[in-house]
């Protein structure tokens, strides 16, 4: 009703200010999360993502950054091969022997672009990349990115990619 | 890490004595109105006949008493009781006004570390036997001077004002209280007319981040600070706002089905139409 009223008589007030800005910031402040469980979820993001590319474990990086909304967890897996082939449902140890290239089917224009660099993923890559290729990951969304994507997934990391956990903290006295 | 609890779940034994309800008024926050809220909680359960008894925990910067209007009447304070310098009746400054509530007063020239905490624990036991309602007033703060406040607790209620900084330090202190205090809000310092106009938060904007049970709301208004200039608890008046909401949130805490906190930011449009059409404002 509030907001009917502050439509009818073109209020903008500060308390919507107030209210988003408290809104991160309780965001950022309720994301404790350990340094063992930033880890653990390094190991397991590396995990899946090895399942289609052999990525440098020792360079990842994680962090979190606040996006215009929310807040993001970015992760940083230089990748040093892409060993997987078609759909990328194989788990087993990688085979850096590419398959046979399968031709991008339907492109759009921006896809047409990062086909230039690199295969869109999900199609079987012609042979290794060159080292050290960058996936960034966006949470929760967390899948790998062919480099020309990057444009586009930043875009979307914007609306997308929030994280939070509700502290589980309590007083000890002594 | 729960050591805070220890002490709490006494089970009741028969013949033992019935305990009192310690609930202790907290903020994280200065200058949110702890010390107003507890003075007129304090009176306004007084007021239904609960035998209440107030303790300053703000050890070093006591002011519980100069809100109640009693500072002249301190002789000893928490301090002198945990270091049995003093009984518990020598130090319990009575009200008159309220002749169930006692005020035993905090340490003016001590610190927050001289208090043992788990001396404190059992001096508000102690009054939990003798009382209906033990209220503490808790420090500003998360440090020392507010675990030794909540030591002795078993109930919270957190006052928060409509502003980010406040909100943040009620969010964070109810996440240093855990789920065992229950905590219970009330938002203080309301002002119907910016609520309004979209620039102040109202009460469902402070709760729709904290999520806490809504004890009441009290609106800014001139008399509240011309009541502690006096020393004179707004609850013990009849014709402001202010001191009905101090009697509704008692109630509230006496576990009466009072109806619903009303969302004063909400109201002020409609009771300004009422006003407009010649109603009452209220």
């Amino acid at each position: 009703m509030i907001d009917f009223f502050r439509r009818l008589f073109g209020h903008s007030g500060s308390s919507s200010t107030a209210k988003e800005r408290l809104r991160l910031v309780l965001m950022t402040d309720h994301l404790e999360l350990s340094p063992e469980i930033v880890d653990s979820m390094k190991r397991d993001l590396v995990d899946v993502i090895s399942r289609y590319v052999e990525v440098d474990r020792e360079k990842i990086d994680v962090s979190f950054e606040r996006q215009d909304k929310a807040l993001a967890m970015l992760a940083n897996i230089p990748i040093i091969a892409v060993n997987r082939a078609s759909n990328g449902h194989v788990a087993e140890p990688p085979v850096v022997a590419p398959v046979a290239a399968v031709a991008p089917e339907i492109v759009t224009p921006a896809e047409e672009e990062a086909a230039a660099i690199e295969p869109a993923a999900g199609v079987a890559p012609p042979a290794e990349v060159p080292a050290a290729e960058t996936a960034v990951v966006a949470a929760p969304s967390g899948d790998a990115v062919a480099p020309g994507d990057l444009k586009r997934r930043r875009r979307r990391r914007k609306r997308k990619g929030s994280i939070s956990a509700s502290s589980t903290e309590t007083v000890s006295a002594n | 890490m729960h050591v805070l609890s220890e002490a709490q779940e006494h089970p009741q034994v028969e013949g033992a004595p019935v305990l009192g309800r310690a609930i202790v008024v907290t903020s994280g926050k200065g200058g949110v109105g702890k010390t107003t809220t507890t003075a007129n909680l304090g009176t306004a359960l007084a007021q239904r006949g609960a035998r209440v008894a107030l303790i300053d925990a703000d050890v070093g910067l006591r002011n519980l008493d100069i809100v109640l209007g009693l500072e002249s009447r301190v002789q000893f304070h928490v301090l002198d009781v945990i270091e049995e310098k003093a009984t518990l009746d020598e130090a319990l400054v009575p009200d008159k006004r309220s002749p169930t509530m006692f005020l035993l007063a905090a340490a003016q020239s001590r610190e927050k570390e001289d208090v043992d905490t788990q001396k404190m624990r059992e001096l508000v036991r102690a009054l939990r036997e003798r009382f209906d309602y033990v209220l503490i007033d808790c420090p500003a703060g998360i440090e020392r001077g507010f675990k030794n406040a909540v030591a002795g607790a078993e109930e919270a209620i957190v006052v928060c004002t409509p502003e980010v900084s406040a909100v943040r330090d009620v969010d964070r202190v109810v996440g240093l209280l855990g789920n065992r205090f229950r905590p219970q809000l009330i938002v203080n310092r309301i002002r119907p007319h910016l609520v309004k106009k979209g620039k102040m938060l109202s009460v469902e904007d402070v709760n729709a981040i904290l999520r806490l049970p809504l004890l009441g709301t009290i609106a800014d208004e001139p008399e509240i600070i011309v009541s502690s200039n006096r020393g004179e608890p707004l609850a013990l008046r009849t014709d402001i706002p202010a001191a009905a909401a101090y009697r509704a949130i008692a109630a509230r805490v006496a576990g009466e089905d009072v109806p619903a906190p009303t969302a004063q930011g909400k109201e002020s449009f409609l009771s300004r139409v009422g006003a407009w059409f010649g109603g009452r404002r209220a």
